[in-house]
């Protein structure tokens, strides 16, 4: 009889647990490295403006558009049991709780991860991080401290703002196109929204942005040597990015599920 | 006289293939030793255990006396203080101005201003034969032997003890070449540095040798004064030295490449 499969899921599953292993361990000194002096406040500046100011665009538009289906969508729901003025509440509510954060957080994952990976791979490979280390400065705190926090500050702002954008794009469909009272859709936005609401959206973006960068250091840090390598690495930080921000949203949900 | 570096027995296999067999070296304070060696037997691997960039699986590196291998991060960052080192690639930081490259050790050490690294950066690239503007310009829109130029300020800008040279005129035209060896030479002496070089270049070897140390097949086949290179009486060095298509090394790498395309 042949054993060769058990073999193999034996061996996947050491992989898994070596990597996450690996994982943790990075995490570990990452956070411990971001904590200690010295701060290197110029390449904190340089990840904010990356991360905050340039992916504005792409999450407004996501935002945006989300918004206006998911009026048109809800509407449609709704209409069958003639509930259609929850519309406005479901929109505010969808994108605040849930769309902004997962969306944003899928969107800079493809855009963030994959540049993180890719320079700081590009380092390895070309020797720039050994360079780094000789010349005195732990890339922990150089490269990797600033984009974690960068990542985490960053996040909750553009999901803030993608917030807005959507709940915007609902008010466009609702007002324009299934012609609901502009001031009776807005008082309806803002009826039953809470504070909680926004600040469990804010929390989730906090963490999917530390994850975003974590994973596009950690694949980057660990890249294989070449061009093949840094290749390999850009693709996992954004699939792994992208797994574990939809792990982590159900987790933050689920812990403040019913708060 | 202690040396100022000793290599003892050094071991180090990746992925179950044995790179440095147990390597040992010993180099004088202030004396010039070339590495040789034919592609892939493990030149820059020992370069990278001295700086302790890559952990050795066995032996000892006595930099003055004091080993090294797996002393505490505080003690190996104390001692990367005294090396410079450029790499076989340049490694210069892609998102930094030269200026910035050059002064970036002496800046994370002394705090200074924007004006005095900017002086210090162009008088040194000025001593390396290169315009003063090309402070202002990325490593990307430098030519390769202008890189290994900067590369080479890097490396000795805050007057290390030990400089280490990883192919510092690999890919460069022979005149270049030369005047990289004469600003090797020139530094060492103006430093009273050590230095190790790795070069495959036999003219650079013998412009810039005091000693010159042989590896092959993972341990040291040859080791003596530059002087004495030519008359070894070892096939081995005496095929690479001259240069030679025919004798024992060719067929060492044919055997080497055979055993690359089998393993992948
Ligand atoms: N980080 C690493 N991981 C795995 N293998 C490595 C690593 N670094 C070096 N090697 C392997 O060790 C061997 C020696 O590499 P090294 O770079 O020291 O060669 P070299 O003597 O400097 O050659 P060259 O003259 O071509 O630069 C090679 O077979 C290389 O594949
Ligand atoms: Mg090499």
């Amino acid at each position: 009889m042949n054993f060769g499969f058990l073999r193999q899921i034996g061996q996947g599953a050491f992989h898994f647990l070596a990597s996450f292993g690996r994982i943790a361990f990075f995490t570990a000194s990452a956070v411990r490295w971001t904590l200690q002096p010295p701060y290197y406040g110029r390449q904190i500046g340089r990840q904010i403006i990356d991360i905050g100011y340039y992916s504005l665009p792409v999450v407004g538009l996501t935002t945006l558009f989300s918004g206006m289906v998911l009026a048109l969508q809800s509407y449609t729901g709704f209409a069958r049991f003639s509930a259609e003025d929850t519309v406005a509440t479901v929109v505010v509510l969808s994108v605040t709780r849930e769309l902004g954060p997962v969306l944003a957080g899928l969107m800079v994952a493809g855009r963030i991860g994959a540049s993180m990976a890719a320079e700081i791979g590009t380092m390895r490979v070309t020797d720039q991080i050994d360079a780094l280390d000789t010349l005195s400065t732990r890339p922990m705190q150089y490269l990797v401290a600033p984009r974690l926090l960068a990542g985490t500050i960053c996040l909750p702002f553009l999901v803030i703002i993608g917030d807005i954008i959507g709940v915007f794009g609902g008010y466009i469909v609702g007002v324009y196109r299934l012609g609901f009272n502009a001031s009776l859709y807005l008082s309806r936005t803002l009826q039953f929204l809470e504070v909680a609401d926004v600040m469990l959206g804010v929390i989730k973006a906090a963490v999917f942005g530390f994850l975003i960068a974590l994973m596009g250091c950690y694949h980057g840090y660990h890249s294989g040597r070449g061009a093949e390598g840094v290749g390999l690495a850009t693709t996992n930080a954004v699939v792994s990015s992208s797994i574990f921000i939809l792990i982590a949203n159900y987790i933050v949900t689920a812990l403040f599920f019913g708060v | 006289m202690v040396a100022k570096i000793k290599i003892e027995n050094l071991k180090k296999s990746f992925a179950g293939k044995e790179v440095l067999k147990g390597v040992s070296l010993e180099v004088a304070p202030q004396e010039s030793l070339v590495i040789i060696g034919t592609s892939g037997c493990g030149k820059s691997v020992t370069l990278k255990c001295l700086l302790g960039l890559i952990a050795p699986d066995e032996g000892a590196i006595l930099i003055d006396g004091t080993d090294t291998v797996g002393q505490s991060r505080n003690a190996r960052e104390q001692m990367l203080h005294r090396f410079g080192m450029t790499f076989q690639f340049g490694a210069l930081f892609d998102s930094l101005p030269i200026w910035e490259n050059i002064t970036f050790r002496l800046r994370q050490k002394v705090k200074m201003s924007r004006q005095e690294a900017r002086k210090i950066a162009s008088d040194i690239v000025v001593q390396l034969g290169l315009s003063a503007h090309v402070i202002d310009q990325y490593p990307a829109e430098l030519s390769g032997g202008m890189q290994k130029r900067v590369a080479l300020a890097r490396a000795v800008a805050d007057k290390p003890e030990i400089l280490l040279f990883d192919e510092p005129t690999s890919g460069l035209d022979p005149i270049t070449g030369g005047v990289i060896d004469n600003l090797i030479k020139d530094s060492v002496k103006r430093l009273g540095a050590t230095a190790i070089t790795i070069s495959h270049d036999m003219a650079s070897v013998r412009r810039i040798a005091d000693k010159v140390a042989m590896i092959h097949h993972g341990v040291v086949i040859w080791y003596g004064p530059a002087a004495e290179m030519d008359h070894t009486g070892i096939p081995e060095v005496d095929q690479f030295v001259h240069g030679k298509a025919q004798g024992p090394l060719t067929q060492a790498i044919n055997d080497d490449a055979l055993s690359v395309g089998t393993n992948s």
